[in-house]
């Protein structure tokens, strides 16, 4: 008897300890959520309303809601003030192209790496590791550089030309960021857990090396290239400082610098915000759509590290 | 062995002589694939990571300009002697070590409290990680450029604060004060970047066998002594991983500079990296640069190494 009282009591100090644990987590997460939040409502709000409105709504809770004058006028004026679908599809174009490149080289060499045995290979992973830690910043000025120094071909009608210098190209780009240590090494992850014997029994039945890379091992890694895309998507749609550097003409400039345009002549915030949220939108709505996927590759980057 | 029972190979596997150089054939048929599957990622490796890195040294030592007729000249220390005497460089330097000071161990740590919050069995957990992340998708170009806006003289920011304060808030130019810029700049990079950091603590926390807790609740064990005795040494890779990358990520300080402050007021929030581009950039003086990006490099790998080899102490 005495047994039973003790065990209720302590199943009801339980709950209510369960209880006010739950309401204090979920009041700390509700304060957060307005910290992390209310920046991004204010930029999508503001985008909304003529400048005057923005800023006699800065010191209340209207700053925050969709109230006065609201319309479209801001979009409108992005579209006459940028060539925005250009920029557009220049970014579209260059972070797809970079993504798609960077899948197909980077899991070839981590095949290469993970189930082909020749000598050196233990060196070649480790080197490529090791240029993990060299943060872009430190390479970009010798890049610039170098890139300068680079020959390319421009068409000119049917004849190519040949010209020094790959500045103010698609090409400068995309190519240097298509090989990647880190996506190689996801990759390189991957294939390593996927078992040998699918090989072996794939080379009885005649399959070359490469077969079995195409229609073995990269069926079965969804996940991974799913993970390789997000990672390099985001920082070649974010690409910043680098297309600052080598790109002058305005049709081949990315959304990102496209922002300068605003800072020009007379500044209107209502614009950038307007713009802001034109090129945010595209990337939130991917992340929304395959949440699932993204938080799974950015927690896969950390686990093993 | 087994597999050639079940799936004969057309010619009979005799054994002796003949499998020898069979299986040697097949090596070397190995090694050609291998050879042509790695060589395009190692070839642009070479000409897109490889030549810069060397070239960061090379050039650092001569007076290399990013667009002229004569070819760089060799001018030994020069670049570093100026560096030593430059102001404005050891401003840099001090304000990318202020800023990794206080951001990494504030991004940590905030993040492993959202982590833990999100973590919590308590409805709602996707929608509140969904939004702490949110920023981590928005641009830093853009979130830079918002966050100017709210920090203005009269921008939200101040307003929000006088309206808290019934008036009795001094507003502060947030970016036009020298002793502010970096602070400000500080609260918006760990504002953005804290999801992502969560996300790693999250995945850490995760493989935590969940009998730990059990058999600790058992013990008695409080929230508090729960999280020190079995999540905290739980978490020691991911510590690492995490320390290491918002470290490097931190020294790497350029587009909040470049879009907020351009380093101003009075060199307060200039950086190496940002000293380094405008050199090499704007100034077209690619030796310099070049000299500037070095020093960075050690920096990181000292920093990096000095880190791994305490967490490897520790644990």
């Amino acid at each position: 008897m005495s047994a039973m009282t003790s065990s209720s009591t302590h199943t009801h100090t339980h709950t209510r300890r369960g209880r006010t644990h739950a309401v204090l987590v979920t009041a700390v997460r509700s304060v957060l959520v307005l910290f992390f939040a209310l920046p991004i409502v204010f930029m999508l709000m503001s985008s909304l309303k003529p400048d005057q409105q923005i800023f006699a709504d800065l010191g209340s809770w209207r700053a925050f809601l969709p109230v006065g004058e609201i319309s479209a006028a801001n979009y409108a004026g992005v579209f006459d003030r940028v060539p925005f679908a250009r920029f557009l599809l220049n970014s579209v174009v260059i972070s797809g192209l970079t993504v798609a490149l960077g899948i197909l080289v980077n899991s070839m060499a981590a095949f290469a790496l993970a189930r082909l045995r020749w000598r050196g290979r233990g060196l070649v992973l480790g080197l490529v590791l090791a240029t993990l830690i060299v943060p872009f910043e430190t390479l970009a000025l010798p890049l610039l550089w170098w890139v300068n120094k680079l020959p390319s071909f421009e068409a000119d009608g049917f004849t190519l030309a040949f010209k020094q210098g790959w500045l103010d190209t698609y090409q400068v780009q995309i190519v240097p960021f298509v090989a990647n240590a880190f996506a190689l090494y996801l990759f390189y992850q991957y294939f390593d857990s996927i078992p040998r014997e699918l090989d072996e029994a794939a080379r009885i039945d005649g399959a070359g090396w490469f077969a079995i890379y195409r229609r073995v091992v990269m069926p079965l890694s969804g996940p991974a290239i799913a993970t390789v895309a997000i990672l390099t998507f985001l920082p070649a749609w974010n690409s910043y400082l680098w297309p600052l550097m080598v790109v002058q003409s305005e049709e081949l400039r990315p959304v990102m610098i496209g922002l300068q345009y605003f800072f020009q002549l007379d500044t209107s915030w209502g614009q950038v915000m307007a713009y802001s949220s034109l090129i945010t939108i595209p990337v939130v709505a991917l992340f929304l759509a395959f949440q699932r996927s993204f938080i799974n590759s950015i927690a896969s980057s950390g686990v093993k590290g | 062995m087994a597999s050639t029972t079940l799936n004969p190979p057309p010619a009979p596997v005799s054994g002796g002589p003949r499998s020898a150089p069979r299986r040697t054939r097949a090596r070397a048929g190995e090694a050609t694939a291998a050879a042509w599957m790695i060589s395009p990622a190692l070839a642009l490796f070479l000409v897109f990571l490889i030549v810069p890195i060397v070239l960061a040294f090379a050039l650092a030592f001569t007076n290399a300009r990013l667009i002229s007729p004569n070819p760089p000249e060799f001018t030994g220390l020069d670049n570093f002697a100026l560096l030593v005497t430059d102001p404005v460089f050891w401003a840099s330097v001090r304000n990318t070590f202020y800023f990794a000071v206080v951001v990494v161990p504030v991004q940590a740590g905030l993040a492993l409290l959202l982590a833990v919050l999100v973590n919590a069995k308590v409805r709602g957990t996707r929608f509140f990680r969904t939004v702490y992340f949110l920023p981590v998708v928005t641009s830093m170009v853009v979130v830079s450029l918002l966050w100017r806006f709210m920090y203005e003289d009269d921008g939200l920011i101040n307003k929000l604060l006088q309206a808290l304060t019934l008036g009795r808030f001094t507003p502060v130019d947030w970016l036009n004060d020298p002793d502010w810029a970096l602070p400000a700049i500080m609260l918006m990079s760990v504002w953005q970047g804290v999801g992502f950091t969560m996300i790693i603590w999250l995945a850490g926390l995760q493989t935590i066998p969940a009998e730990l807790y059990e058999a600790s609740e058992l013990d008695g064990a409080g929230t508090w002594q729960q999280f020190r005795y079995v999540t905290w040494p739980g978490l020691l890779q991911t510590r690492t991983f995490i320390l290491v990358t918002i470290t490097i990520a931190a020294f790497s300080l350029f587009t909040q500079i470049s879009v907020m402050t351009q380093g101003g007021p009075l060199d307060s929030t200039t950086t190496v990296v940002y000293q380094a581009v405008r050199s090499g950039y704007e100034q077209l003086q690619t030796g310099y640069a070049s000299a500037i990006s070095l020093v960075f490099f050690l920096m990181v790998l000292t920093v990096s190494l000095v880190q791994r080899r305490l967490s490897r102490e520790r644990g």
